[in-house]
């Protein structure tokens, strides 16, 4: 069984993250009834004996469940979050050791996470990584959670993009990142984001982007179906996605709900390869069906359920219901039009007690509204899961590679030209030693070209599918 | 005359365990069936292990690249108490192959295999009587198409006159795996000059055989591959053959092998079975073999699989010599000529059954199985079948030419220059089967 290590960098990294250990604990409680340390629970957890005498924590690989210790990386310039982190219910879970935080945060300042921060805490960062490493049977993933808008989430997490990649370059490095939306309060965002870009396209093998916006949108659907008081439409409340909460901390805080589905979409992204199933996938599966070009590799995601109601459902209609909603605007974690653009690959990860006929028909269900590049007309990737999330029987997690996320990088690249046409708040980046103005231009060179990528596959959309060249040979 | 399976990648794993589970249920299941029949089927596929409550082992060896379908495949056949798989008779690795024909051909066949051939080795020499390998695996995923196809070169390099056969699992049409096509069209390839019979199962197929003629709401892939293994059960538990009427044949896959594969170009199988239906209208139905032998002329005339939903929309072939050279739309529509078939007979009075309104003297092996339902199936060595290799190659191709995922193939070591090999010897099947006309 594979291991997969989470870094979380920056405010909203780590705050993520937080919710994601949480709701990983519940899930596997929920499933491990005997409190035996198995390969389901290694994916993300070492099983160590505190209690021994020498400093290291000895590592126990089966039988119970003594103290598990997360396989993650917090790193944050500023001490608030991780302290809170620290102080909280969670605080058993982290080791100490795996912690790196420094005092005066990056100030938002792309520049600064990025070669100031970078550079001094390179050798440290390395050697965390490298012990939680050490610890892992056979390191599959590192999985990045961080924000573009902010200093240090984006600068400083893109710059551990490329340590990943130089040091462990078999393991593959997903990265979750929250996008800033048009109304965002950082003023730089833009130039942040864009500068983060560039290192995300060369440097990652898959990213998930996220938009506030549509998190908060989707917050205020659960809770107007959970207050619209029609009795027939109350929900349960333990199964909806931001319900995590309720047993770690008594208060909500406000980006609670928007984290907790966050944390949701790694927890479904990697139920396969967790649990069993009758079609399983990997993590490098992802990679190896949804990243048709190197560059190409950001995937729209939609997560459905997002609650049951609390009576008895007609379990077919509703399981037609969830994958019909999977491919609406309502359940995508980030702004996009995939309907109306040009499908690359789609993956669909299911998981509870579905059968794959209920699979392939919702697949032939699907298609005819769908539009895909000619070369891949049956780019359909399933895998089916048997075991459930918690609170629900079945879900589903669409990941989508559509040109559609070209909308998204364009606005960017506008906010960004926007802002360095009048050279705006430039002084603050170029102070750090080693950040230079052509850094600008690489960065949107880079993603004007992912741009024009996208577009000119987008050409071929409406091409009638014309009879597939075939090989002739000499008879 | 004892077999080995050797189970590859997640789809080979969860088949086996059925078609063991089955032929261990027959064996076990004494409903009038001769003692020398279950012995026989059981020593095919089963050892006795030293000891008074022992329970039979499998011949077999489980592969995969991750652990999870290896310890569920255990798990559940020692869930059924009347059997289980030898302690030491499986290897696995951490990380899967991830859908990746070169990862699994290329970087996990040199490096692991030593361990899977010694695995291969030890049951071999446990057999008394070695009558060939089965090796199952579908076509769509990484490690059972790759690993499974260097597998079987090494294995071919290793037991040069043994029999291989390969049991391939043809992925849905609309994508499982979008890499589907590449992983199948570089099995095939290789496949083809190493094995010595290709058997392929369809999953669109079975999915309709369950849906239409089994009645089953829900499937699942466990019911697929239930209907898969009683397919190959009624092929491969023992027959008597032309050769020796009055007992069961001794050589499995040999009598197999020599009906159908008549000349090496040709090595693409295909199994049609009838009856099959669901056990609720088994209580319902009677079968008589004058009705079973019209069903069975029926579908291979019209290549259908099941007795139902037969496309008659055809033609005969022109009249004139078979190199015309036909279009290839309308290959679908012709009438189908074979060029090898096996009818396998199983039931009761099943020496009376008048084969001759198949028209042809097809070679024949009959047996006796158990009264109560009787079952036929046809294994045949069909050009029709190339006719499904079409779209998928041309799929590739056109992924190909688009350059699309190559950069992850080039990765573990295949280069373009491979892809194009393999194409080629894809096309030049297809072209043969076309010759045929």
């Amino acid at each position: 069984m594979t291991q997969s290590v989470l870094v979380q960098v920056g405010q909203c990294g780590n705050q993520v993250g937080c919710r994601f250990w949480d709701l990983v604990l519940r899930e596997h409680a929920n499933v491990n009834k005997k409190g035996i340390y198995d390969e389901a629970l290694g994916n993300f957890f070492r099983n160590v004996d505190t209690r021994s005498t020498n400093g290291d924590d000895t590592n126990l690989h089966k039988g119970k469940i003594r103290s598990l210790k997360a396989r993650a990386v917090l790193i944050d310039m500023e001490e608030g979050v991780v302290n809170e982190l620290l102080q909280g219910p969670l605080r058993d879970v982290f080791d100490s050791k795996q912690l790196i935080t420094d005092v005066s945060g990056s100030g938002n300042n792309w520049a600064v996470g990025n070669r100031q921060y970078g550079c001094q805490y390179r050798d440290r960062i390395l050697d965390v990584i490298r012990k939680t490493a050490e610890h892992c049977d056979c390191l599959q993933c590192f999985f990045l959670i961080h924000s573009m808008g902010g200093g240090t989430g984006s600068g400083l997490g893109t710059f551990l993009l490329s340590l990943l990649e130089d040091e462990f370059p078999e393991v593959y490095r997903f990265v979750t990142s929250v996008y800033p939306s048009a109304d965002d309060d950082v003023i730089t965002s833009p130039y942040n984001s864009v500068l983060a870009m560039k290192e995300l396209t060369e440097h990652a093998d898959c990213v998930l982007p996220i938009e506030n916006q549509s998190l908060i949108d989707i917050v205020n659907k659960i809770n107007q179906m959970a207050n619209s008081g029609k009795s027939a439409s109350a929900i349960k409340l333990q199964s909806t996605l931001i319900s995590g909460q309720s047993k770690v901390k008594r208060q909500e805080k406000p980006f609670d709900a928007m984290n907790n589905i966050v944390a949701n979409l790694l927890l479904n992204l990697t139920s396969s390869a967790r649990f069993e199933g009758s079609l399983n996938m990997d993590l490098n599966e992802i990679t190896m069906n949804l990243v048709p070009y190197p560059r190409l590799h950001y995937l729209v995601s939609s997560l459905t359920p997002l609650y049951t109601l609390a009576d008895v459902n007609i379990p077919t209609r509703r399981l037609d219901q969830m994958f019909t909603d999977a491919f609406s605007k309502d359940h995508q974690l980030m702004y996009a039009d995939p309907k109306r653009n040009l499908y690359l690959a789609c993956a669909l990860m299911v998981r509870g007690n579905v059968q794959i006929s209920d699979l392939r028909r919702n697949i032939e269900r699907l298609k005819p509204s769908l539009q895909f590049i000619p070369w891949n007309q049956e780019g359909w990737k399933t895998s089916l899961c048997s075991v459930p999330p918690v609170g629900h029987t079945h879900s589903l997690l669409a990941l989508a590679n559509n040109t559609c996320v070209k909308a998204t990088f364009t606005d960017l690249k506008d906010r960004f030209v926007k802002l360095y046409k009048k050279k705006a708040h430039i002084h603050h980046y170029l102070h750090v030693d080693g950040m230079e103005q052509s850094c600008f231009t690489e960065a949107k060179n880079s993603l004007s070209s992912l741009i024009e990528e996208y577009n000119q596959l987008d050409a071929t959309k409406g091409l009638p599918v014309t009879n597939m060249p075939r090989l002739s040979i000499a008879t | 005359m004892s077999m080995v399976l050797l189970q590859l990648g997640q789809c080979g794993n969860q088949i086996g365990q059925e078609l063991l589970e089955l032929v261990n249920t027959d064996g076990r299941n004494d409903l009038g069936r001769p003692d020398s029949y279950r012995a026989i089927s059981l020593e095919r596929f089963f050892r006795q292990e030293a000891g008074t409550d022992a329970v039979p082992v499998a011949r077999a060896v489980l592969v995969d690249m991750e652990p999870k379908v290896i310890s569920h495949t255990l798990a559940k056949a020692m869930k059924s108490g009347q059997w289980s798989y030898g302690n030491h008779s499986h290897f696995c690795q951490k990380q899967g192959s991830g859908n990746n024909w070169a990862n699994g051909f290329c970087i996990h066949g040199p490096r692991h295999e030593e361990a899977v051939l010694d695995l291969v080795q030890r049951e071999v020499e446990q057999c008394e009587r070695f009558g060939g390998f089965i090796a199952m695996m579908s076509l769509a995923g990484g490690t059972g198409s790759g690993l499974g196809t260097y597998i079987t070169q090494c294995l071919r390099d290793m037991y040069p006159n043994s029999f291989i056969l390969n049991q391939l699992t043809w992925p849905y049409g609309t994508g499982e795996v979008i890499v589907q096509d590449y992983n199948a069209v570089l099995t095939l390839s290789h496949l083809y000059k190493t094995s010595d019979a290709l058997l392929i199962h369809e999953n669109d197929t079975v999915h309709k055989i369950c849906s239409q003629l089994m009645n089953i709401k829900q499937i699942s892939f466990t019911d697929i591959n239930k209907v898969i293994a009683h397919q190959l059960g009624s092929v491969l538990q023992p027959v008597c053959t032309r050769w020796s009427i009055s007992e069961y044949g001794s050589n499995p896959l040999g009598d197999l092998l020599e009906s159908l594969v008549t000349h090496p170009e040709y090595k693409l199988l295909s199994l049609m079975n009838i009856p099959l239906m669901s056990d609720k209208s088994l209580q319902f139905s009677t079968f008589t073999w004058p009705a079973l032998m019209k069903n069975l002329r029926q579908m291979l005339i019209a290549n259908a699989k099941m007795e139902a939903g037969i496309d008659w929309q055809m033609k005969l072939p022109p009249a004139g010599h078979p190199s015309v050279s036909k279009p290839f739309s309308d290959r679908k529509l012709c009438f189908n000529t074979s060029l090898a078939n096996l009818l396998v007979l199983r039931g009761k009075e099943v020496f009376q059954a008048d084969t001759g309104i198949l028209g042809w003297s097809g070679k024949l092996s009959r047996k006796l199985r158990l009264p109560t339902m009787v079952t036929r199936c046809l294994k045949t060595n069909l050009p029709a079948q190339q006719a499904k290799l079409h779209p998928e190659k041309c799929t590739s191709l056109g992924f190909l030419l688009a350059r699309a995922y190559v950069h992850q193939y080039m990765k573990h070591g295949i280069s373009e220059e491979d892809f194009l090999d393999c194409f080629t010897t894809v096309e030049q099947v297809i072209a043969s089967y076309s010759s045929l006309g």
